[in-house]
């Protein structure tokens, strides 16, 4: 799975596409690793763009718990962005709303985390 | 085949409190604020169109359900608190002097599965045959010991009926009771089992205190398989995903979600969830019902799963 980066300040943007399932979740987390690895205190802020993810299964939930955990234990800073309306529920249904701080958009989540 | 819930909590039995009451009756009072309820029929009327979580309980039994299948003997699921209003059941309706034979099926031996035994009147009655089936060669053992003195005044050996322990083994299947019986190993501390139970073209699967590694496919797809085209799969979906992946992880239990994809893998008919988490109120139970039953329409694929949420007291006819 590809991931599409770039900067907006000194907060690092990912986007994701498509659907994050059974079949894909092993590559989202193959993609976001190297990521994953720079986002600490003394590195940058990550943002995941989800505009245009379709759909995340409980694979797609674990691969993100993940990195939260990884995250956290380097003290750095991850949010996720711009939730289709289906993600969003399945976000509450599973309470990862509760594990991530979601922004309605990309900006919004960049400029919070740039503080 | 017909199903009955006697017990549906998980891990402690718990009960209705001073103010879990209270907060039902100021719902109902002032939902009726603007209606006539000069009759009793209307009275009922309105308690009836109440939701569950207001005009009713969950329960808090820990794990006990029955199986009938028609036959003469009876079929029962584990041993939890929920054990006691069914022997009383039984009690009442058969009396002491009419031998009954009880076929128990044992998920696991952890305390809130075998706790409901001692106080399973029809033990006490001599003529009763109860055979207790279990993958855990220990089976005998734990209901020994938990009769023993200090933790219960009556010894085993005082029990008046003629009990028996049958260990089987997984992966295999048995007939009993009129029922075609197979057992398959679950992740949960010291092992549980899950059982599938087939008669005349019906199934149903119960899968309690199970924990999924959604990152093993051959182990979804095993239990996609033993799930297979089940009636009713009754299912241990006592906490969030977030939580039975993290804080909870290797607590040995699972998620709605990972039910209702499992379920939809198996092509089964029903998910009924169980096992609930004694910390949530019978609003909270009613809220995770209505959340998963959105998330199986949202990710349905051409196969509807009926979603449900036992409750102490539910029949189900498959």
């Amino acid at each position: 799975m590809e991931l599409t980066c770039r900067d907006i300040g000194t907060v690092r943007v990912l986007s994701v596409e498509g659907r994050i399932d059974h079949s894909r979740a092993a590559d989202f987390q193959q993609a976001l690793a190297p990521y994953l690895n720079d986002c600490s205190a003394q590195g940058q802020a990550l943002v995941l763009d989800f505009g245009a993810v379709d759909y995340v299964s409980s694979i797609g939930l674990r691969a993100l718990m993940l990195a939260a955990k990884q995250v956290k234990a380097q003290n750095g800073q991850i949010a996720i962005a711009a939730l289709s309306p289906v993600v969003s529920e399945v976000f509450q249904i599973s309470r990862f709303n509760l594990v991530f701080t979601i922004y309605d958009s990309v900006d919004a989540a960049a400029a919070e985390l740039a503080k | 085949m017909k199903i009955r819930f006697w017990g549906t909590r998980g891990s402690i039995p718990v009960s209705l409190t001073t103010a879990d009451i209270r907060v039902k009756l100021i719902e109902a009072v002032q939902g009726a604020r603007d209606r006539r309820l000069d009759h009793r029929a209307d009275i009922e009327a309105y308690i009836d169109g109440l939701g569950f979580d207001i005009a009713g309980t969950y329960g808090g039994h820990s794990s006990c359900v029955q199986i009938e299948a028609g036959g003469d003997e009876f079929v029962v699921l584990d041993m939890g608190s929920g054990a006691r209003p069914f022997g009383q059941s039984m009690i009442e309706r058969f009396g002491p002097g009419k031998p009954q034979t009880y076929h128990v099926f044992m998920s696991h031996l952890h305390w809130d599965h075998i706790m409901g035994f001692p106080f399973f009147t029809p033990i006490y009655i001599p003529g009763n045959r109860i055979v207790v089936h279990s993958c855990h060669e220990n089976v005998e053992y734990a209901f020994r010991r938990q009769q023993r003195e200090p933790s219960f005044p009556v010894d085993f050996e005082q029990l008046g009926a003629d009990i028996r322990f049958d260990v089987l083994q997984p992966d295999t299947p048995y007939s009993i009771a009129g029922l075609t019986v197979r057992a398959k190993l679950q992740r949960h501390a010291g092992d549980s089992y899950g059982w599938r139970f087939e008669h005349e073209g019906k199934s149903v699967i119960y899968s309690t205190d199970s924990e999924h590694r959604l990152e093993d496919e051959a182990e979804c797809a095993a239990f996609a398989q033993f799930f297979a085209n089940a009636d009713a799969v009754i299912f241990d979906a006592m906490y969030s995903l977030a939580d039975a992946i993290s804080v909870k992880a290797d607590w040995g239990h699972s998620s709605n979600i990972v039910g209702v994809e499992l379920c939809q893998m198996a092509r089964a008919r029903r998910l009924v969830m169980f096992h609930h988490e004694p910390a949530y109120d019978d609003g909270r139970i009613e809220q995770v019902l209505g959340e998963t039953r959105r998330f199986e329409e949202i990710t349905r694929d051409g196969h509807a799963v009926e979603v449900l949420s036992a409750w102490d007291g539910l029949e189900l006819t498959l």
